[in-house]
């Protein structure tokens, strides 16, 4: 590479700071090397000082580039240290306090891409320098920029009416501002409405839910959308504009008064395959339960009589405000929004897939979640525990920790609830019944708060706990006394034996999995999901509620499994920062935009197709395009499709990019031979 | 350091997921060869041919892009932008007599740090079998070796 090349570009100061982390660059990256190459190396390229020092992102790390900025009037500044996801604003900040433009500064990553992925000392000294000098090199052609500044629509879209969601819509809610709460199913309250007690306190999990959905179907700034689902998002943070499908309820809420009558007079009965997971009926025009909110039944169509066969109307015929209209249609609403909170939960584990265990196969084997529904007093057995058959109460009932969690299988993480639910099955057992209850578990998780102290308790009312991964539930008698049981083949791995343990009932704790919808979900939302489809935050530990698409949220199940009381904090943080940009009134947005020169423009409108975002407008009349920068997101297909090279991306310029890769160039792994011929392309 | 050929290979990576996915794998300590130096764009759809052209040309021995896999791009769809330059791409590189297996494309979300190691460890051993691309040599004097691969794209 050869000076002259950039000589309008010579009379840049660029000061080179490298960070040790600690030892964690330090440790594999000669870091004092480094510096001392690009002090001489890169002296021609701009470089007037090259600094080391422990912690470049502490306060006196930052200090030091301010002081360098002002005693030694540099112009660009360049830090050697960790992802510019990490600390690029960190490093942009400490520039603007000292008066240079803080898109003058330029982040390259030597920790998460090199000293924590090699292990060769002197190859990841060598990357190093190159990562330095495409940073060098790309900084001289970055350009002063300002943020964008958007105004934030105060209204927030929250998706999912659980626990979570619910909480995220009250705290906001609260706050004065307006929330659209939009839910699948006909009412608010998701799983935990299904739930009779909540470990480790065994509060009644209706009476602490329902008040909060009551709260949330009166409030007067929440607009509660059930039976909905959003079909569209579009636009960016403060400004998204969310379409809504409303089914149709063929009830008109407001005529109806929620007084059942309908779903007494209704003659058709149907499996209640959600609310009760299938032990249950429900009819065809119906609220899931009695507690609903809204309290506005609707009608199954592809289960109702009159739909199906085109006689019957007995809701009609019964209803005493005329409230039931059959005529309704499904209905897309907008809304405009500023902030979006996805609380959409999960899905459980199903045991089919697990033959062994008998599930669909064995009539007394039974889920996690059809156990919820037995015990609960307003399920199908109004509280009774009893088997299949409807009336025999179980002498010994076996419950089975990790149904398709730990399980290379199936799903390899831990369901986090598993222990705790099953313990609070063992005691509510116990405690109706007086059976005696086994518990089969790999390891005992009980780590929050009061939930050790709830596993000894239930060791200390008199469970059984056998350590061992069950190997098989069978029916099929071998010794005495297993006639009519199911039996539970197990290894007891703190004895060293194999077992064959009679019980009456099995209850499977089935694990939780990313709803099967969540990639579609993630997609039309303009998110991320891991390789188990949850969510994935913005950081695991310091940004948990936030994601890389800007204004919009994730809290509760959706983001991996969690328990009440951490699903009802993440909705409230994901309220509090949805809150912090709301009374910000606007956001800066990183100034990452295409912008087309009209006079290099040649009208071959190749970019308006290539643009997803329509941001891309022709005039006609001049015949040149242009970048409406408000829907402009910044991707940079355009700029790399014009055959003329008349867009620009700014952040991101051929310029910048194409200095950059001469600076990676300037080292070749084999030492420090440079390159010095013609760029063919320069 | 030995006296095996030690490859330069050049990545072009997406502000959302494969540099996430670079940043995945160093925090998770996943080890893979040094050989490969990245670029931040925003998308790949940022991907101009010229700047494959230009490492090249300028000493690389190999070219990586990475993006987001289909249908999980964070601007939609500009990942199939990509790809479609990246087919074309490798056709002009192998009219040029550059082999195409000195041109890669490989998906990663922002979950895939072990996958992105995994692939980058796989390319560098196989343009280290392939040598230095040594572009003046095969500029001046090889005979144009064209031949019609079927072009494979990693989902």
């Amino acid at each position: 590479m050869s000076d002259e090349l950039n000589l309008e570009n010579a009379e840049e100061r660029i000061g080179v700071y490298v960070c040790h982390c600690g030892t964690n660059i330090a440790g594999i990256v000669d870091v004092p090397e480094v510096r001392e190459w690009a002090e001489k190396r890169l002296k021609n390229r701009g470089v007037v000082l090259a600094r080391d020092y422990k912690f470049m992102c502490s306060s006196l790390g930052q200090e030091l580039i301010e002081k360098d900025i002002k005693e030694h009037q540099l112009t660009r500044v360049v830090v050697a240290a960790c992802s510019p996801h990490l600390h690029e604003n960190t490093f942009r900040t400490a520039c603007k306090r000292a008066e240079l433009n803080p898109y003058l500064c330029e982040l390259v990553s030597i920790r998460e891409q090199v000293s924590w992925v090699h292990t060769d000392k002197q190859a990841a000294t060598d990357k190093a320098k190159a990562v330095l000098s495409g940073g060098v090199e790309r900084v001289r052609h970055h350009q002063p920029l300002e943020p964008l500044r958007v105004p934030i629509h105060p209204a927030t879209l929250v998706v999912g009416g659980g626990i979570t969601g619910i909480q995220a819509a009250l705290e906001i809610a609260d706050a004065g501002r307006r929330v659209y709460l939009v839910e699948r199913e006909p009412s608010i309250g998701g799983h935990m409405s299904q739930f009779d007690k909540t470990f480790p306190t065994l509060d009644c999990s209706a009476c602490i839910l329902t008040p909060k959905m009551v709260s949330a179907g009166m409030h007067p700034n929440i607009t509660l959308m059930t039976w909905s689902e959003v079909t569209n998002v579009s636009g960016y943070v403060g400004n998204f504009v969310v379409t809504i499908k409303q089914k149709a309820r063929c009830v008109k809420t407001d005529l109806c008064t929620g007084c059942g009558i309908c779903q007494e007079k209704c003659p058709k009965k149907v499996i209640d395959e959600v609310y009760e997971a299938g032990l249950g009926y429900r009819k065809a025009v119906y609220t899931p339960f009695p507690q609903a909110v809204p309290k506005f039944p609707v009608i199954d169509i592809p289960n109702c009589t009159y739909f199906q066969k085109g006689t019957c109307k007995a809701c009609e015929k019964f209803c005493p405000t005329n409230a039931i209209d059959f005529n309704q249609k499904d209905e897309e609403i907008t809304v405009e929004v500023g902030n979006i909170v996805l609380a959409t939960g999960f899905d459980l584990f199903d045991p089919r897939r697990i033959p062994h265990y008998g599930y669909g196969r064995l009539a007394n084997v039974f889920t996690n979640l059809e156990f919820e529904r037995l015990t609960n007093a307003a399920g199908p057995t109004n509280g009774n525990i009893v088997l299949r058959d409807g009336k025999t109460t179980p002498k010994v009932v076996g419950i089975i920790h990790c149904v398709g969690s730990r399980d290379r299988n199936y799903n390899n993480y831990c369901s986090a609830i598993c222990c705790m639910q099953s313990l609070k099955f063992a005691h509510i057992v116990k405690e109706r019944t007086g059976a005696t209850v086994y518990n089969f578990y790999i390891d005992m998780r009980t780590a929050a708060k009061a939930y050790d102290e709830f596993y000894q308790r239930v060791l200390e009312e008199g469970t059984l706990f056998v350590r061992g991964r069950v190997a098989e539930v069978t029916d099929a008698a071998r010794l005495p006394g297993e006639e009519g049981k199911l039996i539970i083949q197990v290894e007891d791995t703190l004895v060293g034996k194999q077992r064959r343990i009679p019980v009456d009932m099995v209850v499977l704790s089935a694990g939780l999995q990313s709803r099967h919808d969540s990639k579609e979900v993630a997609k039309l939302f303009g998110i991320s999901c891991s390789a188990d489809a949850w969510f994935i935050e913005k950081h695991p530990k310091l940004d948990p509620v936030s994601t890389m698409t800007d204004g919009v949220f994730i809290a509760g199940c959706c983001t991996g499994p969690k328990d009440i009381p951490n699903s009802v904090s993440q909705g409230s943080a994901a309220a509090a920062r949805v809150l912090t940009y709301i009374d910000r009134g606007e956001i800066t947005l990183e100034p990452v935009r295409a912008s087309i020169n009209e006079t290099q423009c040649s009208g071959c409108r190749i970019c308006n197709n290539l643009c997803p975002f329509n941001a891309i407008l022709f005039h006609a009349d001049r015949m040149v395009s242009e970048v409406n920068a408000a829907l402009c997101q910044g991707c940079g297909t355009c700029v790399a499709a014009c055959p003329a090279g008349a867009i620009s991306g700014t952040g991101f310029s051929n310029e910048q990019i194409m200095s950059q890769i001469e600076g990676l160039l300037l080292l070749n792994l084999n030492g420090a031979r440079t390159q010095e011929k013609e760029m063919a392309f320069a | 350091m030995t006296d095996q050929f030690e490859p330069v290979i050049i990545g072009f990576t997406c502000n959302w997921c494969s540099y996430r996915a670079a940043d995945l794998a160093g925090t998770a300590r996943v080890k893979y060869a040094p050989n490969v130096r990245l670029i931040r764009m925003m998308c790949s759809g940022r991907l101009d041919p010229t700047f494959v052209m230009k490492a090249i040309s300028g000493g690389a021995d190999g070219v990586l892009i990475t993006g987001c896999h289909p249908g999980e791009c964070h601007y939609i769809e500009q990942n199939y932008k990509a790809l479609r330059r990246f087919i074309l791409l490798k056709r002009t590189l192998t009219q040029m007599g550059i082999e195409p297996g000195r041109i890669k494309l490989v998906w990663a979300s922002a979950a895939e740090g072990v996958r992105l190691a995994t692939e980058i460890t796989k390319m560098v051993e196989e343009v280290r079998a392939l040598g230095p691309l040594n572009w003046d040599h095969h500029n001046g004097h090889q005979p144009l070796a064209i031949s019609h691969q079927p072009e494979e794209v990693a989902a």
